[in-house]
């Protein structure tokens, strides 16, 4: 039990897929100078990265590495998660329209969003297990989504301030999500 | 090498499976109608209708939550499509604008001295925003980044202008907006406007009571666009023609040049670009918005009756006008002589208010050939009363009613309709307004030999125009001032030998702050006269409610007028609304069309079932008091454009028309002298770093 606390700790917070990682930068410029979309976003991600992360773990286990493919591993796992997010989008619809509705326009977008391939391919390499590879997956979508709400409330003030003219925009806020991400290799040490 | 290949086909084989069961299995009914409605829209997926996306607005169609006009870039054109596929009525909305109501732009001294932020919402929100007034344009451009169709562009001048072309109504920039000066309405919603405290306004323009864009025009006519002039003016007044004749221009005397300077002579300017208008041979065309299949009866066709059809027709309302003499124009045409405003000119003007489609019948009063029932059981929506103030107030003195006594308007009207009346050698005129005044320079076109003024006060306390009364001199009226009548004494045929009179003196101030006069005993004079006018004021004639039942609520003031709202011009029957003088009492010509358009306002609230009822705000005759200055700096004296005159030899002998219109030269070089002024700002003829 301890083991999965703590592999959650260094997924959300140590290696935080966007900050200490530096995957799935588009989405979080582009979806960050708003709460309410950032917030959006964040719901999408987890699910899609939970689905992802489990799905890519049993095609990998029992398929790939039983016949020696492991090196289809990218290509197989574009084509199963695009299918898999295709395939939620229309069991969403039917059955839960509210989650459907609430999603909206994210839950397309991200299908094949780096910060997405990276965890499962990520999953891979670590060699975990089952249960790890889920907890995994959830948790670096947690922490995608702190991230993103994070970066969102700071943007949201950043208007605000007195910005020097060349530095305007999206150059602040990549020097910004830099300074974010020096704080968050203050948890270094932890794991 | 064989098995990558295979396992690749067989995952996609899986996969492509998977999903064509599920489609089958999660199969969500959708109306097919939402793609074809999708097929209609413009696909730009701009989110101005306020859905996420054109698929989304379909559902919305389908769904009944939208109507057919939901998409704004597809316009009339997408509406109709949308329409078909569902069924439905297009609806009649007209296309929205935007447009940045202030102009001040870089002559606003920047108080935002560091570099960096860049954006209006980020300024409104450190201090508020304020550049000089409190409501003007912060000049970052919010609106233009977020307009989505490149429609609006950073004049040099400092402020955002819109492209009316291209923009297409979806109020991104409104929203962005943080001053709220930047607002999108349809034409309909600008014509109805009223003037708010939280608006930019110059102080002319808050004091016009036809609520004018003055600085605009005056603008527009300084750049040479004569015709955006024309028609800027017809946002607000229709009898431009008119009004540039005879309009006593209360804006001018709170112009901001004239704390300094002469005021500008805007009401010239006017005339200048309507004389041009009419004589291009060519009439502007006026735009109205789609017809809403409401009617108006309109009682009397006068000046508040004309302006009140003029905005209803523009609205796309139906106005008709019942008009009890034989011509349209009412005072225009049967209270203001000739050589002030000659028929022609009048005719014109009227004939371009009855080009847009409104309806007229005439020589029908009201409560003889037809009243207010008829009216609404032949299916009117709503009824303007705008009757007029016909009843000449008498003296109430001996020998009034000798032969050779006329009343004011009674004597216009009949000389309007033409009617010969035997005119004396020498005449009186009793009064000292502009009735009075038109009364004795008739006379003297006439061929009275000796024509009097008789006023009781002096020549200060007069309520005609100064200039008339200046006119009416040079043609040779003599005056009696401080002169109260007593009697008129006739001769032994009842026809009218002398006027008899007190003098007075000015004593203490009276409630209108003009000092009371007062008689001086004994003082009895004689005026030795065949011929004598009373024109001390009129009534509205209010007997057609006697006769009328359904006018039995109708209330009626003190002053036999009918009693309204002042803004919304809704009498105590809520589908008869009044205005002009038959709700004021007689008062200015530009007063009766502002009514008319108040009026007009909230019969489309009536008609279009809204509550009727004044803007929160409204300014209605009253100031914006930080816009009155005592002093305004950089100001470099330049003298008024002179009115040129029909020399007065010429005119006394004939009705041809005394005042003249500028010459283009001087109206530019007028318009020139106009500080374009708005709340605080404006544009000094010095500048201060100069």
């Amino acid at each position: 039990m301890g083991d999965y606390i703590v592999l959650a700790i260094s997924c959300i917070l140590v290696n935080n897929i966007l900050l200490a990682q530096y995957l799935g930068n588009c989405p979080f410029l582009g979806t960050s100078k708003k709460m309410e979309t950032a917030v959006g976003m964040a719901m999408a991600v987890v699910f899609v990265l939970v689905m992802a992360g489990v799905i890519t773990w049993i095609v990998n286990t029992y398929i790939l590495q039983k016949y020696d493919l492991v090196f289809l591993q990218t290509i197989a796992f574009i084509l199963v998660i695009a299918a898999l997010v295709q395939f939620v989008e229309m069991f969403l619809k039917k059955s839960i329209p509210a989650l459907y509705s609430g999603l909206g326009i994210f839950l397309p977008l991200i299908t094949t969003n780096c910060a997405v391939m990276g965890v499962c391919l990520i999953n891979m390499k670590e060699e975990y297990n089952f249960l790890q590879a889920l907890v995994a997956s959830f948790s670096y979508a947690v922490g995608y989504g702190l991230a993103l709400v994070l970066f969102a409330g700071i943007r949201e003030r950043i208007l605000l301030a007195r910005v020097p003219t060349p530095l305007q925009d999206t150059s602040i806020a990549l020097v910004t999500a830099g300074i974010l991400s020096l704080t968050f290799f203050a948890f270094k040490g932890m794991v | 090498m064989v098995e990558a290949i295979l396992m690749m086909l067989g995952l996609g084989a899986v996969c492509g499976t998977i999903l064509g069961i599920a489609s089958k299995v999660f199969y969500v009914y959708e109306d097919p109608r939402i793609a074809e409605v999708e097929g209609c829209l413009a696909g730009a997926n701009c989110g101005a209708c306020g859905y996420a996306g054109c698929s989304a607005a379909a559902v919305a169609v389908v769904g009944g939550q939208a109507q057919a006009n939901v998409c704004i870039i597809g316009g009339p054109e997408s509406a109709q499509k949308v329409a078909a596929v569902m069924g439905l009525d297009p609806g009649t909305a007209e296309p929205l604008r935007s447009l940045n109501t202030c102009q001040g732009g870089k002559r606003a001294e920047d108080r935002f001295y560091y570099t960096g932020v860049k954006s209006c919402r980020a300024l409104a929100a450190f201090y508020g925003g304020k550049r000089v007034c409190h409501i003007g344009c912060l000049g970052y451009g919010d609106c233009i980044k977020a307009c989505k169709f490149d429609a609006i562009h950073m004049d040099p001048k400092g402020y955002p202008v819109v492209d009316e072309v291209k923009c297409v109504g979806c109020m991104a920039c409104e929203k962005a907006c943080p001053k709220e000066i930047i607002n999108v309405k349809s034409m309909s919603q600008r014509l109805l406007e009223l003037n708010c405290e939280e608006d930019a306004l110059a102080p002319c323009r808050q004091t016009c009571p036809a609520e004018i864009n003055i600085p605009q025009y005056i603008a527009q006519v300084r750049e040479g666009d004569y015709e955006g002039s024309v028609r800027t003016i017809r946002e607000r007044n229709p009898l431009l023609l008119a009004c540039g004749r005879v309009c006593p221009h209360p804006c001018e005397s709170y112009c901001r040049r004239g704390l300094e300077d002469e005021p500008v002579s805007i009401n010239q300017l006017k005339r200048f670009v309507a004389d041009l208008e009419m004589n291009s041979g060519k009439r502007y065309p006026i735009t109205c918005a789609p017809e809403t299949g409401k009617r108006v009866a309109i009682i009397g066709g006068g000046p508040a009756g004309l302006s009140c059809a003029y905005f209803l027709r523009r609205v796309g309302h139906h106005a008709t006008i019942y008009e009890a003499m034989p011509k349209l124009g009412g005072m225009l045409r049967y209270g203001i002589p000739e050589y002030r405003l000659p028929k022609k000119v009048l005719d014109w003007e009227i004939d371009g208010i009855l080009n847009l489609g409104v309806d007229y019948h005439t020589n029908v009063k009201l409560g003889v050939d037809f009243d207010v029932g008829s009216l609404v059981s032949a299916g009117y929506d709503a009824i303007f009363l705008s009757v007029g103030a016909w009843n000449d107030y008498n003296l109430n003195i001996d020998g009034e009613d000798l032969e050779g006594c006329f009343t004011g308007i009674d004597f216009l009207s009949r000389i309007g309709l033409g009617e010969k009346i035997t005119i004396g050698r020498r005449a009186a005129v009793i009064g000292g307004g502009n009735t009075a005044i038109d009364c004795v320079r008739t006379l003297i076109r006439l061929g009275a030999r000796e024509v009097y003024i008789v006023y009781r006060r002096t020549r200060r306390e007069m309520p005609a125009n100064a200039v008339e009364i200046d006119a009416a001199e040079h043609e040779g009226v003599k005056f009696h001032f401080l002169a109260a009548p007593v009697r008129v004494i006739g001769d032994e045929r009842g026809h009218v030998k002398q006027l008899e009179y007190l003098k007075m003196e000015l004593g203490e101030p009276d409630a209108s702050g003009r000092r009371r006069p007062v008689p001086i005993e004994g003082s009895e004079t004689r005026l030795d006269v065949d011929m004598l006018i009373t024109a001390i004021g009129q009534a509205p004639d209010v007997s057609f409610k006697s006769d009328v039942t359904r006018l039995k609520d109708l209330e009626i003031t003190r002053r036999r007028a009918i009693a309204h709202d002042p803004i919304t011009m809704q009498s105590a029957i809520p589908y008869i609304f009044t205005g002009g003088d038959a709700a004021t009492g007689a008062s200015l010509v530009i007063e009766a069309i502002g009514a008319g358009r108040r009026a007009a306002r909230s019969i489309n609230q009536y008609v279009t079932g809204q509550k009727v009822e004044a803007p929160p705000g409204v300014l209605y005759g009253r100031h914006i008091r930080e816009t009155l200055f005592e002093h305004v700096e950089g100001v470099r004296r330049k003298p008024r454009a002179k009115m040129p005159e029909l020399p007065v030899d010429e005119r006394i002998h004939s009705f041809a028309e005394a005042d003249l219109v500028l010459s283009e030269e001087s109206a530019v070089a007028e318009s020139q002298r106009c500080l374009s002024c708005c709340r605080l700002c404006y544009d000094p003829d010095v500048s201060k770093v100069a």
